[in-house]
């Protein structure tokens, strides 16, 4: 599926914004919840021809049906759709009922889009994602602040297929990979990229030759934890900074007091301790980092033992000194 | 009595030198990586690791050219462990270290041509150099390959666990270097060890 669904996403300006909010509420409650059978029915009458390559029609005027090419930008995967955050939904909770008629009317594609903002922020349901926190960390990016109304959430969170992953089961290594995706998308892909910019793509591998261990790091460090401006409150950060402010020394993650376990490895550490009990949670937590991941008690042990050397080395150098022939 | 034996070859002087400077940058790097601190770096943490990986890969290949020289030499004779009457043998240097020493008694095993080490010596030699270093170099290597580590061991994070062997023992070899180096001021005088593991030849006391 494209990453820039820009073209699809509409407001249905005709309904009532509380109406819609009840939509996307029960739709986000029921987000655990397998699609029902009449919504995916109801959904096939778009995805007949969004969800294929081509698509076709009868043109009245020859009367001959005619095969066209589905823009890829307007293509939905059904399977990702329907495994990912928003799969109860019906295409009409969010796009305007009059895409019913075909041809559909040129206007509807100059309508605005959704922000997530407008579903998720001010309600208690979505408290634990602090949605107006990640809004205001986002206008504060670059991404925000270098392409202003240009650069919205969909840009990397693809509303037909984005799955929520640092609050999922998976693994360190599932989400890393799942959320460096996300950046690389545009980030590795010149076509992505020069949707907002002219400048040449620059090569991720060369910028990071000075990277140690580099394929190693890529497989186990999201893109934002040296990307982004870390904050403890927020499981996800979104301040986005210039590539000039992003870390670069080792020791930010490599010590005690890792950026990184102000993000995902503490939330990971956290769920595996409430899950596994305190002392499983912290054998057998995934995330291994030098320096970081150090043990309290095997420091103090190794200082004793150091100390206990040390003293039986003195103490028998002295009486040798002492006890030696005059 | 009094005298000098032939005892260090020059392969195991330069395999002993080379070790020991290695070793020492090991648990100096070593040092610097666990106990990092971003306000107050010991050694900057790319230099240390690098230090740490580079010197680990020396010293596997020193470590290899020690077996070769132990297997094809005679030296191989003094790793030879007989476990019979092992413990009162034991006991009796461990006594002569800690009560004989200062009573000035001669040595209960002094050394020969046909016996290098004492038996508590032999035994420490033994495990530092056949169970301890081999194991440092295994966990050592699989920390720069983590690929190939077994992702969980008994439910455990296999990456920690094997951290967390290559660490403690890490420490063992620190502590088994400190009480190494002293136990050498013990000679026939207080510097003669150290010129033997130069000049090749063991000063008796």
């Amino acid at each position: 599926m494209s990453f820039f669904p820009r073209i699809s996403i509409k407001v249905p300006v005709s309904v009532p914004l509380a109406l819609f909010m009840a939509v996307m509420l029960s739709g986000a409650i029921d987000a655990q919840n397998k699609p029902k059978k009449e919504t995916i029915d109801f959904n096939e009458n778009c995805l007949k021809c969004h969800g294929q390559s081509k698509y076709k029609y009868l043109n009245p005027e020859s009367g001959s049906e005619v095969t066209k090419r589905m823009y890829a930008e307007t293509i939905i995967n059904r399977t990702e759709f329907y495994d990912s955050n928003h799969k109860t939904f019906k295409c009409t909770d969010c796009h305007s009922e009059e895409y019913g008629t075909f041809p559909h009317a040129g206007n509807l594609r100059m309508e605005s889009k959704y922000a997530c903002i407008d579903c998720h922020g001010g309600d208690e349901t979505y408290a634990k994602f602090q949605f107006e926190k990640i809004e205001s960390e986002f206008h504060e990016s670059v991404h925000s602040t270098k392409h202003s109304e240009d650069f919205n959430c969909w840009m990397c969170h693809n509303p037909h297929s984005y799955k929520i992953s640092v609050r999922s089961e998976d693994k360190i290594k599932d989400i890393v990979a799942y959320d460096n995706a996300i950046c690389l998308n545009c980030h590795a892909d010149i076509t992505n990229y020069q949707m907002l910019t002219d400048k040449v793509n620059p090569n991720i591998v060369k910028k990071h030759e000075w990277l140690p261990n580099q394929a190693l790091h890529f497989k186990n460090v999201r893109c934002i934890e040296c990307h982004a401006r870390t904050n403890d409150s927020i499981l996800v950060a979104h301040n986005i900074q210039p590539k000039a402010k992003a870390v670069r020394r080792c020791v930010e993650c490599h010590s005690t007091n890792s950026i990184l376990m102000a993000s995902l490895y503490k939330y990971k550490v956290q769920e595996g301790r409430s899950k596994a009990g305190f002392y499983n949670g912290v054998i057998m937590n995934e995330g291994y980092v030098i320096g970081a991941n150090r043990n309290y008690y095997l420091g103090i042990l190794s200082l004793i033992m150091f100390g206990c050397v040390a003293a039986g080395i003195l103490i028998h150098a002295s009486l040798r000194i002492l006890k030696r022939k005059k | 009595m009094s005298g000098k034996i032939y005892l260090y070859p020059v392969w195991l002087r330069l395999w002993h030198g080379l070790n020991a400077i290695l070793i020492i940058l090991l648990i100096i790097s070593g040092v610097s990586m666990q106990y990092t601190n971003p306000a107050n770096p010991f050694i900057r943490f790319d230099i240390a690791v690098s230090m740490h990986n580079l010197s680990g890969v020396i010293l596997t290949i020193n470590y290899c050219w020690f077996l070769f020289g132990t297997i094809t030499t005679p030296n191989g004779k003094y790793y030879k462990l007989t476990f019979k009457g092992l413990l009162g043998r034991l006991i009796k240097q461990f006594t002569y270290y800690t009560f004989g020493i200062f009573k000035h008694e001669k040595p209960p095993f002094p050394v020969t041509k046909e016996s290098k080490f004492n038996p508590l010596q032999q035994f420490t030699y033994v495990a530092a150099m056949f169970v301890l270093v081999p194991i440092v170099i295994i966990t050592g290597w699989a920390l720069l390959y983590p690929e190939f580590v077994l992702t969980k061991i008994m439910g455990g994070s296999g990456l920690k666990i094997n951290d967390f062997f290559h660490v403690i023992l890490g420490f063992f070899v620190s502590f088994f270097m400190l009480i190494h180096i002293y136990f050498c001021t013990i000679g026939a005088t207080f510097v003669s060890n150290f010129k033997s593991m130069i000049n090749g030849f063991h000063e008796s006391h």
